[in-house]
């Protein structure tokens, strides 16, 4: 019985401090984007728009937490040789049913995401979880795992379509911020940045964003 | 010079550890030793030192400069006063003033906020406040055109100063050349401000004047990637008096900016002399293969004489002031001249090529200067090689 009991002890509580962090380490120092330096080719193309932007996270979110919850299910199945094949098919599933389902109610934002839905299935953020994570561990922590990063890349991409639509374009979610007024074209003295809807401005908004990262957390430097 | 030294003196003791405004140490030795050689000596060792130090270097350049800016600040205003027609009846004075109210103001504002930001990251980091930028600041409205709004311009410069030079560790340790980087900004982000036919002369009027009947505000090149009439004639390429941005216009300016920085050793004349091999290469290539090219603009653009494409443009003030950037550039000998020599030769092709980009000497120094490094490395590894094979015939023999 006392043994039984002590098996009891060591459960985890569903939020505790460790499944916590699994949450919180993705959004800042190990962010996916800003730290591993992956899914960068998403971060730059789709970054024009805001909601583009919040539509590409949404559907990230749905594939890397079901997709973390269904390999870690399967993680004792799956001969080792062949598991990228199983994570591949399994990405490409829950991209397709994304995909779908992004053609069927908002076809416009599926338009100009055009093949970067589809390019989710090469996100290495999503492999790099499945082959990093959800293979060795269970499934709520894998869920809980798939949800950080997705958060993660999500805030990176929406702060990023932030600055890029209001610089850019003068615009958040379609809404125009900056006056009309302000305008060269209406006597104003403002105009838009044009560089801003370049995919080079989206790598250097990024680049600035890891610089703060960093001068806010000197452990993220690397030696060398 | 008395007065400044008693000001200093007087306000040295607040800057110094201890004193209520240490943090600011760096402001005050950037004053103090831009007005004054430092007295300080090396504390240990032999140190040969040279009288002429970062902040000589930089002065000589500037003062190679100010003819350019000089005639610019005229061309601007009789390029103005030519647009109302009013050409003949306004004085050289009243032109180089006209010239000079558009264009000190884009001064002030570009050492404004450049210095601005160099002394804030500066006091940030407890570093000396370096002079890099007294040179770019001067020649980033050389290179702007004469309408540029000056936020626009202000913009430009905090993006050169903050993302072409301080995220790299500040002057000296830039990729890009900083003026470049600050008008490929401007250039991209406000391509209705910088190029095309409207930007290049002021057309503003007054009560009672008008726009003469026939104006044209292209420039050179740009008629040339159009198809149009270049209504200017070689000398007044040569001279200058044609529009473009601010300081680049006139080759004769120019030159003698290049033979003060030859003459003081500043400038360095391989670059310059390969850079002009190389764009008459391309113009050559141009010339022998006109018959072939896919459009009768484009024809006439690569039939233009080699030595012409020269003189156009701002081909003459870049690879003068801004391929020679000790910095920037490829630093071994031999690199060199591989580095002017291809500048001069992509700009040729960019400009020719490309109706986009009339001009292609900013994209060819700026893609340049990301091969110096490159060029740097295989110079030295073909050194190192030659020697290690003269060294196995020295063993052998």
């Amino acid at each position: 019985m006392a043994e039984v009991q002590e098996v009891k002890k060591e459960r985890e509580a569903l939020f505790s401090k460790k499944n916590r962090k699994l949450i919180s380490d993705p959004l800042n120092d190990s962010n996916p984007i800003t730290v591993q330096v992956l899914g960068i080719c998403s971060a730059l193309a789709i970054t024009v728009k805001l909601y583009p932007a919040l539509v590409m996270s949404l559907s990230v979110l749905f594939v890397l937490g079901v997709g973390n919850v269904v390999i870690s299910l399967m993680r004792n199945l799956i001969p080792n040789r062949i598991r990228i094949i199983v994570q591949l098919v399994v990405v490409a599933s829950l991209v397709i049913l994304v995909d779908q389902v992004l053609k069927a109610f908002v076809y416009d934002v599926s338009k100009e995401l055009s093949v970067f839905v589809g390019l989710i299935i090469t996100n290495c953020i999503i492999m790099g979880r499945f082959e990093a994570f959800a293979l060795g561990n269970t499934p709520w922590k894998s869920f809980l795992d798939g949800l950080g990063n997705a958060f993660g890349y999500a805030w990176i991409l929406l702060a990023v379509a932030f600055f890029r639509e209001l610089l850019g374009s003068g615009q958040l979610f379609g809404f125009q911020i900056i006056p009309e007024a302000w305008y060269m074209s209406n006597g104003g003295f403002y105009s838009n940045n044009g560089l801003m809807l370049l995919p080079p401005m989206a790598l250097i908004t990024v680049g600035i964003i890891i610089w703060v990262q960093r001068s806010r957390n000197t452990e993220l430097i690397e030696e060398n | 010079m008395k007065l400044f030294k008693n000001i200093l003196d007087s306000v040295k003791p607040h800057f110094e550890a201890g004193g209520k405004l240490e943090k600011y140490y760096p402001v005050y030795d950037g004053f103090a030793t831009f007005l004054f050689t430092p007295g300080h000596t090396a504390h240990s060792g032999a140190h040969v030192r040279d009288a002429i130090d970062l902040k000589r270097t930089m002065v000589t350049v500037i003062f190679a400069m100010i003819p350019a800016l000089l005639f610019g600040m005229w061309n601007a205003g009789n390029l103005h006063y030519s647009a109302l027609g009013l050409a003949e009846s306004m004085t050289f004075m009243d032109k180089f003033l006209w010239g000079a109210i558009k264009v000190v103001p884009m001064l002030i504002v570009s050492y404004g906020v450049g210095l601005g930001v160099e002394f804030i990251f500066c006091i940030i980091k407890g570093h000396q406040i370096q002079e890099g930028f007294l040179v770019s600041g001067m020649l980033i409205p050389l290179i702007m055109p004469i309408d540029l709004p000056l936020w626009m311009l202000a913009i430009s410069v905090i993006f050169a100063v903050v993302i072409g030079k301080e995220v790299f560790g500040g002057t000296g340790m830039n990729i890009l050349n900083p003026a470049l980087t600050a008008r490929a900004f401007a250039f991209f982000a406000y391509p209705t401000y910088m190029s095309g036919d409207k930007v290049w002369i002021n057309t503003s009027t007054d009560a009672g004047q008008s726009v003469v009947d026939g104006f044209s505000g292209a420039t050179v090149l740009g008629d040339y990637a159009t198809g149009g009439e270049v209504q200017y004639s070689t000398m007044d390429m040569f001279l200058g008096f044609i529009p473009g941005s601010i300081g680049e216009t006139s080759t004769l300016m120019v030159l003698v900016g290049a033979a003060i920085l030859l003459y003081t050793g500043i400038g360095s004349w391989k670059i310059m002399f390969s850079g002009v091999i190389g764009a008459l290469a391309m113009g050559l290539i141009f010339n022998t293969f006109a018959e072939y090219a896919i459009s009768p603009e484009q024809q006439a653009f690569m039939a233009v004489p080699a030595w012409q494409q020269l003189i156009m443009g701002g081909f003459a003030f870049g690879i003068v002031f801004m391929a020679t950037d000790p910095v920037s550039a490829a630093q071994t000998e031999r690199g060199k001249w591989i580095y002017g020599f291809l500048v001069g030769f992509f700009a040729i092709a960019i400009r020719v090529f490309n109706p986009a980009y009339p001009e292609g000497i900013m994209l060819a120094i700026l893609f340049m200067n990301v091969m110096a490094p490159l060029i740097d490395h295989y110079v030295v590894q073909a050194n190192i090689n030659k020697r290690k094979k003269r060294l196995a015939t020295v063993k052998a023999a």
